[in-house]
């Protein structure tokens, strides 16, 4: 069948093209440019970056059509805008989610679909298992690689059209050997890191950009209000995080943590570390992967990308869905909470603010 | 062999429709290349090799010269139409206010000298230059008391084939003492001019337009020989000082091989071409610049609601080549400015060009007719991209 794959560049993707070429499939390529590698200094012009050059040349040495996408603002509005806008709210984003939701799960998708593709690849790591009930989306074999957190807004339908060959895969070790089979130029090529937008790692300076109003040193409060130290910027504070405090780590003897956020005062608000859990919270936005039953159903959640699952209760509610912790936890406004059951993806939302949760 | 003969068995015939990106090689410049790329000499050489590759240099010269009615030592070879388009305005345009064409291709959008008084010739919907913002705009320069104006307007539009009123244009400019500078990459080869008859100062060709390899250009001037032109490199004094560096023999031998072979032979290739355009209104394509006169061999399609990027996706997967504004260097495809200053907005982006080959066949049209109603007739996503 003809499969249309979104290749990055990278040693991942150009090995899922690669083995479903041999497969015997009429593979056709895609690399979305996302952002002008050069910088916001050529805003406008139009480049060639490394990454587009590598899956090209992988596409010419496999003998199969490779095509340049420009999504540059798409990506700019639908990802890196809404990006700084939620840290400006207070939130801490997950930007991977929004691009694999909007410029390749529904944009590249549906271009795949418009040039007759019967299937999207990519090299994302996680499973797509063939269920009862439809296709369902999994942890993948290798753990250290699991990008399953990052895909919970899959949607059903997005899932059905999907293939994901490197779910089952042991190690990244055995694909780059994959990829020396194939002869492919990228198989030594390093892995991304961080933020795929944010050239020097730091994505403090991009979202200064985009709202100076949160530039610059700020207060540390308590609950009350009282000023117990100072920061060097509220983009930095996560909720639920102890470090960067100073001399506020701990007050009273008591270990201290990051309740909330207001950027638009550059106030951290902490709170004692102990007391602060909650055990249950509001999550919107929500994709069901299982038909969700009214009652709700017991699981584990995952609330950041590295973090052990935890057993939860989800009821679904007319703006998303109630999380009830089995035990207390520190759930970060703006990340996803995802249900697993087991290896498998029930559904996810977005970790609601407080004051979101109170009006829902 | 060319592009449109490459049908193998086991792959489909490949339908090459891209002929104003660059034409399919001719066979008299396949072998004007071959020969010349057989003789050893130099040809600013005084001994017997440097003489012989001087006399295949001259004599293209001669052909080039005629061909367009100027004087042999007023064409002047460059690397391509770019390079002949900036030598004209780096190399005449000083001190001068240039008015552009806001169609025009990049190689003269882009080539305007830095630093340099510019003001934007506007189109009117069927893309020709309005002749009343000309004369103004010529007028009001003349009345600041200014050095006489640069104009830049093309001969024959790349994307839509559009031709502007160049004889009308030209009687402006001499009403004016302005100087015209004619980008004829597109036409030359495919209509009959004269500079020197049609009251063009300058104009610039290329080569693998007209069939011949990619690499030599030239650059016509009006009037008595030499001109007087200030280089862009002066290197060893080349083409009578106006542009450095070793002629490209090969690929010089070849662009006059091309000439020559295109107006021996011209084929008309607007029956084609209509029957291509019918057939695609058939299925709600609409034509850019139908109503202004235009190349034979081009037509600008838009497909209400298709993103120019995805036909073009749909077609290469159905082995058809054919493109939308110009391709950058990384492949993506832009939005088209001409379409936009011809006023067609959000369908800027959903246009491709089809421009036909000297060696088009029937079967390419049919072939092309065939994937191009299918892709208008089948399911369409909606995308942002």
């Amino acid at each position: 069948m003809r499969i249309l794959v979104a290749m990055s560049g990278g040693v991942d993707s150009s090995v899922v093209a690669a083995r479903l070429q041999a497969e015997g499939h009429e593979v056709v390529g895609a690399t979305l440019q996302l952002y002008d590698s050069r910088g916001a200094a050529k805003k406008g012009a139009c480049c060639a970056g490394q990454d587009i050059r590598d899956a090209r040349a992988v596409a010419d040495r496999l003998g199969f059509p490779h095509y340049v996408i420009d999504a540059e603002r798409r990506f700019q509005d639908s990802v890196i805008e809404r990006f700084a806008d939620a840290y400006a709210a207070g939130e801490t984003p997950v930007p991977c989610v929004a691009c694999n939701q909007g410029v390749k799960f529904t944009d590249l998708l549906g271009l795949a679909r418009e040039i007759g593709a019967d299937a999207m690849a990519t090299g994302h790591y996680v499973r797509r298992v063939e269920g009862p009930q439809g296709a369902e989306l999994h942890r993948p074999v290798d753990s250290a690689r699991d990008q399953s957190w990052f895909l919970f807004a899959t949607t059903r339908d997005q899932l059905e059209y999907l293939r994901f060959p490197l779910g089952d895969m042991p190690d990244k070790a055995a694909v780059r050997a994959e990829a020396e089979k194939y002869g492919l130029i990228v198989a030594g090529k390093p892995d991304s890191q961080d933020l795929c937008f944010v050239s020097d790692g730091s994505y403090v300076d991009l979202v200064e950009k985009m709202h100076p109003e949160m530039a610059g040193a700020g207060e540390i409060v308590d609950a009350q209000g009282n000023v117990v130290g100072q920061h060097e910027g509220v983009m930095r504070f996560t909720v639920g995080q102890s470090k960067r405090l100073g001399n506020a780590a701990r007050l009273n003897g008591e270990r201290q943590m990051v309740v909330g956020v207001e950027p638009g005062r550059r106030r951290v608000i902490i709170g004692p570390r102990e007391r602060s859990f909650v055990s249950s919270l509001s999550v919107r936005d929500v994709n069901w992967l299982v038909d969700a039953p009214p009652e709700g159903l017991e699981c584990h959640v995952q609330m950041r990308a590295r973090e052990m699952p935890r057993p939860a209760r989800i009821i679904p509610t007319a703006q998303g869905a109630l999380v009830q912790l089995t035990e207390p936890a520190m759930p970060a406004p703006g990340q996803a909470c995802v249900f697993y059951d087991g290896s498998r993806i029930l559904g996810g939302g977005f970790i609601c603010r407080t004051e979101q949760a109170t009006a829902a | 062999m060319t592009p449109n003969a490459q049908s193998g068995s086991r792959t489909p015939r490949m339908v090459y429709l891209d002929a104003n990106a660059t034409e399919p090689l001719r066979p008299q410049a396949r072998d004007a290349v071959l020969e010349a790329a057989e003789l050893t000499g130099n040809p600013s050489s005084v001994h017997r090799a440097g003489r012989m590759a001087r006399a295949v240099l001259e004599q293209a010269r001669d052909d080039v010269a005629h061909a367009f009615d100027v004087a042999p030592l007023n064409c002047i070879f460059t690397s391509g139409g770019t390079e002949a388009n900036v030598l004209a305005m780096h190399g005449l345009g000083q001190g001068r206010r240039f008015l552009v064409g806001m169609t025009e291709h990049d190689a003269v959008r882009k080539g305007v000298p830095t630093g340099a008084d510019v003001a934007w010739l506007p189109v009117d919907e069927s893309g020709q230059v309005k002749l009343e913002v000309l004369e103004a705009a010529l007028a009001q320069s003349q009345a600041e008391g200014a050095a006489p104006a640069f104009v830049c307007l093309m001969a024959a539009n790349n994307e839509t084939g559009v031709l502007h009123p160049l004889a009308d244009v030209a009687s402006l400019c001499r009403k004016y003492a302005a100087h015209l500078h004619v980008d004829a990459v597109q036409a030359a080869g495919r209509m009959v001019m004269s500079v020197n008859q049609s009251g063009i100062n300058s104009m610039a060709l290329s080569g693998h337009k007209m069939g011949g390899p990619k690499g030599a250009g030239a650059l016509l001037l009006a009037g008595p020989a030499p001109a007087r032109l200030d280089p862009l490199f002066e290197g060893g004094g080349q083409e009578q000082g106006r542009r450095g560096g070793t002629q490209p023999l090969p690929a010089i031998a070849g662009l006059a091989a091309a000439l020559k072979a295109a107006l021996q032979t011209p084929r008309d290739l607007s029956s084609l071409r209509n029957k291509l355009e019918q057939a695609a209104c058939a299925v709600g394509a609409q034509i850019c610049g139908a109503d202004a006169p235009r190349l034979g061999n081009t037509t600008s399609l838009v497909l209400p609601g298709r993103k120019a990027q995805t036909q073009l996706m749909r077609l290469d997967l159905s082995h058809i080549c054919v493109s939308a504004g110009s391709a950058c260097s990384s492949g993506k495809v832009a939005f088209s400015h001409v379409l936009q200053a011809m006023g067609l907005g959000d369908q800027a982006g959903e246009a491709i060009r089809v421009s036909l080959p000297w060696n088009v066949q029937d079967e390419d049209i049919d072939i092309f007719i065939k994937a191009y109603q299918g892709m208008a007739q089948g399911a369409a996503s909606v995308l942002s991209f």
